[in-house]
């Protein structure tokens, strides 16, 4: 169980809408991480440089905060490696299909009022939600 | 080489947020969607933080004739709701809850090298080379040679 941090949860948010801010001002581009991550895995010339340092910078975010906090941010699941295989494929397809995830429609695209951001955050916090009933109250919380 | 520095420094706030918001353990994910149960409301915080800045500084960036370090803004202007923005933001959301990761937060948990999130990342880069193999397919063309891809701008 985690506990409610909505002081740290708040701090968070606001570096993640400066992040996507700058991404806008100095860039001009909308900070959707699956979006940014497709453009690489089908690289068109000229555009997918950025898009690596995006992740690179996630990934050295990722460390630095390693290095900080050794342990607090560690992932434990009760998930089977096929549960894990099934999820990332649904998260890769779907991100791609409905041109988005928490970050590009569920910050960017809902904060400049975008109607397609606003369906697609609805829809996924809805089907996220029934998810993780199912898995807590038809098969006990793990899967 | 400025909007490359630019991007990296945004990963890398973007990820600090991540992980201090509470975004990168799938099981505070996981609490977070569990509105039935014992739910932990933190990560409205985050997206409220993140929403409320972003909406403040969008209309000023806009007003701008140009990004700083490049010649245009990139944003999409759709506003059509199709069944594909449904049916993929579905799916998302139910690969949200079975495996606690949405991309951002997967992609930052690499630093963690564990295996779990190796397998997700492999998995959710699987899942997007298929959808992207497959919209080349049904336009008639081989992924690798799709000149301006219509849904490489997100959202």
């Amino acid at each position: 169980m985690h506990n409610f941090t909505p002081i740290a949860s708040l701090a968070g948010g606001i570096l993640i809408g400066l992040s996507a801010a700058a991404m806008l001002w100095f860039d001009g581009k909308i900070a959707g991480v699956s979006g940014i991550v497709a453009g690489i895995l089908r690289p068109v010339r000229n555009d997918w440089q950025w898009r690596a340092c995006f992740v690179g910078g996630l990934v050295a975010g990722g460390f630095i905060m390693r290095l900080v906090e050794p342990s607090a941010y560690a992932f434990t699941i009760p998930r089977s490696s096929g549960a894990i295989i099934v999820a990332g494929l649904a998260v890769g397809f779907g991100t791609r299909l409905g041109n988005g995830c928490t970050s590009g429609h569920g910050v960017c695209g809902v904060s400049r009022l975008s109607a397609r951001s606003i369906v697609a955050t609805g829809t996924f916090l809805v089907t996220g939600a029934v998810t993780v009933f199912v898995i807590n109250h038809v098969f006990g919380g793990s899967l | 080489m400025k909007a490359n520095l630019a991007a990296f420094a945004s990963g890398l706030v973007f990820a600090i947020g991540l992980c201090i918001g509470g975004m990168t353990p799938p099981s505070k994910v996981v609490g977070f969607l569990d509105f039935t149960g014992q739910w932990d409301a933190s990560l409205a915080f985050v997206m409220g933080g993140a929403v409320a800045v972003y909406a403040a500084i969008y209309p000023l960036a806009r007003r701008r004739v140009s990004p700083l370090f490049v010649p245009a803004f990139s944003i999409p202007s759709r506003n059509d709701l199709d069944g594909g923005l449904i049916a993929g933001a579905a799916l998302f959301g139910v690969g949200w809850g079975l495996g606690g990761f949405c991309p951002g937060p997967a992609i930052t948990s690499l630093a963690w090298i564990g295996a779990p999130v190796i397998t997700f990342v492999i998995a959710m880069c699987a899942g997007m080379y298929f959808h992207a193999s497959i919209s080349a397919a049904a336009r008639g063309r081989s992924p690798r040679t799709t000149a301006v891809p219509p849904a490489m701008v997100d959202a």
